[in-house]
Formats: C-alpha cells, sequence, structure tokens
C-alpha cells in the first residue's frame, strides 16, 4: 500500500519509524528467556533446553519438551484466552480457576459409565438414566455451566455496576462452593472411554491453538473485536458512539465463561476424574499470562498472540525449573517477579503516552 | 411540513440538587445556523446531551423533524439525523482513525454473523481517506491510534467523523477549542459548507468573533437557564457579554434567571 492512502493533508509519514508491535517484544521476552535457560543449561547441567542435544530426535529440538511446554500451559491457556478479551474490556475474572472446579464436578458426573470391573459404578452420582450417556451430553453441560457463571458475572458487571473484581471474586468463592457442595467433597470418576479422548495425548493443545486463531481473528476482524477494545479504551466513547456496552460486556464475561467451562470438560477428560480443588488458582496463572503477553490492565491494549505467548513463556520457565533441578518455590519467586515487570512497563509506556497527548 | 428542525420545551436536567438545565425553550428552523454561548457551567453541554439522548432529561419535550422524540441513545439520535461532536471528543484513544469514524456504525460483511460479522476495512479507510480530504483535515497516517495524536488533530478526527456522514443537523460543542489558526479556519470553512449545504447547525463555542462569523443567532445560557436570544443583526459583542455575565436579561426571560 502506499503512503498515498493513509496520510492527508500532505504531511509525511515515515513507514520505517512505525510503532514497533508489542507482541514483537513480548517475543523478543520469550526468545531472551530461552537464551538464558540455554547458558544455565550449558554451565549447570552440560545439557540444552529445548534443543536435542543427544541426538533422540529427528529434528534438531528436544521434542519431548517442546510437547510437555505447551501441554502444561494448554489448558489453562484456554482460560486465558477469555480472560485476555475480559481485560481488554478495562475488566478482570477472577472466577475461572473456581468455574473449572465446579465445572468439572457437574459435566463429569454426566459421563459416567454404570459398571466399573463388572460391579455397578461405585462413584455414581445419578441414577442409571444418567449413566453412559453420549459424549456430547458433559461437553454440552460443561460449556453451558460456564455460560451461566459467565453470564451472572456479566449481569453483575454490566447491568449492576458492581466492580469486575468484586462481581467476579464473588464468583471465584460461589463456584469452588459449589464444585466442594456438589458431591460434599468426594471426586467424581469413571468417565467413558469416548469422554476420556477429549483430553488425551496432544488435544487440549490442538484445541488451545485453534481457539487461539480463531479468537485471534475474531478480536481483529470482527465488530465484538473492535468493541471489545473500544469500551476498555473509553467506556464514555464507545456509549456515546452507541455501542450497546452492557450488552456487549455481558457477551465478553459469557465467552470468558465458556471457555473455562471448557477447560473444565479437557481437564478432567485428560485426568479421567474430577475433583473440587481443580483449577486453583489457574484463573491466577491465567492473568499472568495475558499481562506477560502485553495486556494492559488499563483495557483497550493487548492481543490473543500476545496471551499465547505469554503461556509460552510461563511454560518455559517451569520447564526450565524442573530442568535446573530448581525448587518450585524459585519458579513462583520469578514469575511473581516479571508479573510485576510487565505491569510496571505497562504503566510506564501508558504514561509516556499521556506525556506525548 | 414545517421549517422547524428541532423545539424544546421546557427541557429540564437535574443532576442531584445542581439544577444543570432549567426550562429551556428552544427552536432551530431548517438550515439554521444558532451558536449557544454562555460561562463555564452555564448548561451548554448539559443542554446538548438532552437533545442527543446521552443522558435521560428529567422533564421537558423535544421535539425533531416534527415528530417528538425520546432518543434512549446517542445512536438513536445518530440514525434519527443528529451528529455531535461533543466536548469530551468521544473517541477510543487505542483504536485508528477510520475505527473512531465508524464506531457504533461499522460497514461490516457477512451480517448474518451477529456480533461477529466481519469489518469492511478497505471501505471503512477509503471513506475516510474521502472524509478526511473533504473535510480539510491534516493526519499524517490514519492507521496510527488517536493516543498517538496531537490534541487538534484529535478535535480534528472527530469532526471529520460527523462531516462525513450526512444528516439533518450537526451539533459541535467547543470544536475548536483545542485548535491552532489554521485548523480553526479548517473547521470554521467545514462549518460554512454545512451552511452551504443547507445543514442546521447547534455550535457551542466561546469565541466571540467566530460566533459572529459563522451563525444567523446568538442564545446565551446562565446558571442553566436561556437568558437571550438575539438575531445577529441586532446585537454585537459587548450586548452578548452583558448577556453571559448577566448584567442583562432578555425581555422575554425577565424573572426567570
Ligand atoms: N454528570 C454531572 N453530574 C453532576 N453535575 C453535573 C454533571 N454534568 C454537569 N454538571 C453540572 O452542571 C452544570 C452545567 O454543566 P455543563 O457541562 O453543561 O456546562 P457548560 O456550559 O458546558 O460549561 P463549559 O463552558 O465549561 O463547557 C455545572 O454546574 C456542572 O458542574
Ligand atoms: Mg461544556
Amino acid at each position: 500500500m502506499s503512503d498515498q492512502s493513509e496520510s492527508t493533508g500532505g504531511l509525511t509519514f515515515d513507514k520505517s519509524k512505525r510503532n514497533w508491535p508489542n507482541e514483537l517484544n513480548v517475543f523478543g521476552a520469550l526468545i531472551l528467556i530461552v537464551i538464558i535457560f540455554e547458558i544455565l543449561g550449558a554451565i549447570f547441567m552440560g545439557q540444552s533446553l529445548l534443543f536435542d542435544t543427544n541426538d533422540r530426535f529427528e529434528s534438531i529440538f528436544n521434542e519431548a519438551r517442546l510437547r510437555i511446554i505447551i501441554i502444561q500451559v494448554a489448558i489453562i491457556g484456554i482460560l486465558a484466552l477469555g480472560v485476555t478479551q475480559v481485560i481488554i474490556t478495562a475488566g478482570i475474572d477472577l472466577s475461572s480457576g473456581s468455574v473449572v472446579g465446579a465445572t468439572a464436578m457437574i459435566a463429569m458426573s454426566f459421563v459416567q459409565v454404570a459398571e466399573v470391573n463388572g460391579g455397578p459404578n461405585p462413584k455414581a452420582i445419578f441414577g442409571p438414566a444418567f449413566l453412559d450417556l453420549p459424549v456430547l451430553v458433559p461437553v454440552i453441560v460443561g460449556i453451558s455451566v460456564g455460560l451461566i457463571a459467565g453470564c451472572i458475572n456479566g449481569l453483575l458487571v454490566a447491568y449492576s455496576r458492581i466492580p469486575p473484581f468484586i462481581a467476579t471474586l464473588g464468583m471465584m468463592l460461589f463456584a469452588r462452593g459449589v464444585a466442594q457442595w456438589w458431591s460434599l467433597g468426594n471426586p467424581v470418576s469413571f468417565p467413558t472411554e469416548s469422554y476420556a479422548k477429549i483430553g488425551a495425548g496432544m488435544m487440549p493443545v490442538i484445541i488451545f491453538l485453534s481457539l487461539a486463531v480463531l479468537f485471534h481473528l475474531i478480536m481483529n476482524y470482527t465488530v465484538y473485536g473492535k468493541h471489545t477494545y473500544a469500551i476498555g479504551s473509553n467506556e464514555a466513547a464507545a456509549r456515546m458512539s452507541g455501542i450497546n456496552v452492557p450488552r456487549h460486556l455481558m457477551l465478553v464475561y459469557m465467552i470468558a465463561g465458556g471457555l473455562a467451562g471448557l477447560a473444565a470438560v479437557i481437564l478432567t477428560s485428560k485426568n479421567l476424574t474430577a475433583q473440587s480443588g481443580m483449577g486453583l488458582s489457574y484463573e491466577l496463572e491465567a492473568i499472568a499470562m495475558a499481562v506477560i503477553g502485553g495486556v494492559s490492565l488499563f483495557g483497550g491494549r493487548g492481543s490473543i498472540i500476545g496471551t499465547v505467548i505469554g503461556a509460552l513463556i510461563i511454560g518455559v520457565i517451569t520447564s526450565g525449573f524442573t530442568f535446573l533441578r530448581l525448587g518450585a518455590f524459585y519458579q513462583e519467586m520469578v514469575l511473581g517477579c516479571i508479573i510485576v515487570g510487565a505491569v510496571a512497563l505497562d504503566q510506564y509506556q501508558q504514561k509516556r503516552a499521556a506525556m506525548r497527548a | 411540513m414545517s421549517d422547524i428542525i428541532l423545539e424544546t420545551k421546557g427541557l429540564t436536567k437535574h443532576y442531584g440538587g445542581v439544577h444543570a438545565l432549567q426550562d429551556a425553550d428552544f427552536v432551530l428552523k431548517k438550515g439554521e445556523h444558532v451558536a449557544i454561548m454562555g460561562d463555564n457551567g452555564a448548561g451548554k453541554s448539559t443542554f446538548v446531551r438532552q437533545i442527543t439522548g446521552v443522558e435521560q432529561r428529567t422533564r421537558g419535550t423535544v421535539i425533531f423533524d416534527g415528530d417528538e422524540v425520546n432518543f434512549a441513545g446517542p445512536l438513536d439520535a445518530r440514525e434519527a439525523g443528529i451528529e455531535t461532536v461533543f466536548q469530551t471528543l468521544a473517541l477510543a484513544d487505542d483504536l485508528n482513525v477510520p475505527d473512531n469514524l465508524f464506531l457504533g456504525r461499522e460497514k461490516t460483511k457477512l451480517n448474518w454473523l451477529g456480533p461477529f460479522r466481519l469489518l469492511d476495512y478497505k471501505s471503512m479507510r477509503e471513506d475516510t481517506m474521502a472524509g478526511l480530504v473533504k473535510t480539510g483535515v491534516k493526519i499524517p497516517n490514519i492507521k496510527n491510534t488517536i493516543a498517538n495524536m496531537s490534541g487538534g488533530q484529535r478535535q480534528c478526527v472527530a469532526i471529520a467523523r460527523t462531516a462525513t456522514f450526512a444528516s439533518k443537523l450537526t451539533i459541535m460543542d467547543e470544536p475548536t477549542a483545542a485548535l491552532g489558526v489554521q485548523e480553526t479556519a479548517q473547521v470554521e470553512n467545514i462549518i460554512r459548507t454545512l451552511k452551504e449545504q443547507g445543514e442546521s447547525l447547534i455550535l457551542v463555542s466561546h469565541n466571540m468573533r467566530q460566533v459572529f462569523d459563522l451563525v444567523d443567532r446568538i442564545i446565551v445560557f446562565r446558571r442553566g437557564r436561556m437568558v437571550a436570544n438575539l438575531r445577529k443583526e441586532d446585537t454585537d459583542g459587548q450586548d452578548v457579554v452583558a448577556y453571559i455575565t448577566g448584567a442583562k436579561t432578555g425581555a422575554e426571560y425577565e424573572g426567570a434567571a
């Protein structure tokens, strides 16, 4: 495209000075972190983190570790896709982890087999009519439970004008309570074979990446995406431009809830059991992925791509510390610093932008 | 068909105990350009917000283009044919120029997708360029976000937004407050073009020269009330200042303020 089509009034614009996309910074951070681990690995372990130094794989990469890195962030990554959209509206969703817990218990109850080792299923929650159901039932139930939770969040935030932090904190406690009440703390186990396939092997990764692509397209090329950014950028302007802000916020929180429901389905399918403590502190990790990925807590800025890279950064750090045989506590300390650093950087950029105006 | 485009009767807005606007009776003829003047806090912007559906009035009637209207929101007013440049610019800082111009009324494809219908970026960009060229607004790169623009450029974008869409009534709340000499002249040219095209205009302004250059009639607000309704030919700067400061009150408004 020529400059002609983007500038008016004879003002010149130097394309080489175009704003550096934020995702590239985040990607740079990912590369930097990998390099640090490679150096530490070479010094202390005599091994590479990501590369195949022992000639075990066909490619130059240590495929096994790459797979672990992405699998361990895929399920929380799905939550992060929804949380990203909520944060872009200048909101927050603290409930996603607990919604995973509640949904896990409820969805799993609709997928139990009738017989275990020749006898009746000892963990059955419902009567025989609800056993050996087709796999679609628990999937729909799971996503629906998530949607309902998101719908309540949305109603509270959009129509009651309760601050998102408080509304979703309430949902976080409530949903965890539901998870514990559902089977009075007992795990729900023995799903059908077809259900177990949903989260088997690389399926969580495939689902995560497909959804990431889908939401990347939605955020960039649809009215929904544009309005999400507009609301986070300047809610009053969005309202004055005629956007139905409450209705849109409802939709955003429902999508986040639905994604949490789906994540719960995948998680229970992968683990073949549901426990009331599932998803504990997932909401914080999902928020961390988004924030590290450059999503601004002030709203209006950030992207799905950024969040996916943010998820990979967390995955690399987690694997890297295991690789270096360092305790998990170091990892949490470092993650804490990175999150604060990412927000500090955002603050700084925000301030600089305000000074220019 | 009457020749009145906008009429308000007893238009009133209270914010809690603040009587920001009190019993405003206002008439605007088709094609007429009217200025609203008054000190800070006189209720000018409040008046604009009641007409454009941004806020719900406390009481009173608004008649637009022959029909009594109750706009539920600004989009209603826009769809009825009222384009507004609000004093607080109503731009989304993190979006670029075309996104802002078309915010809330995007050009789209595949509309059956509902909220997920696709944006027609190309068409919106072309219309934006045409609109900016038509209004003579200078923007180095329309793909830049508003956050990266000068105060004057932001103002220009907001004005270009109203000028890009055909309307029956244009309202500008202090459109030149942040502008340089050239940009101010540019906006005044846009307003003259609107006059030639026979479009009605309400201009809120503190700039006496501008008002006398551009409009047919001057309304003065003081402490939430209309205190004067002056034909340009019958008044001068000193006279208007007397009304603004309260040294004088229009005969028909005696006892009101
Ligand atoms: N949302 C609000 N809540 C409470 N009071 C308000 C609100 N908006 C305006 N007011 C009050 O109403 C009065 C009129 O305000 P308005 O903004 O209409 O003034 P104005 O004539 O546009 O002034 P300016 O020239 O400074 O723009 C002021 O006293 C103001 O403080
Ligand atoms: Mg004002």
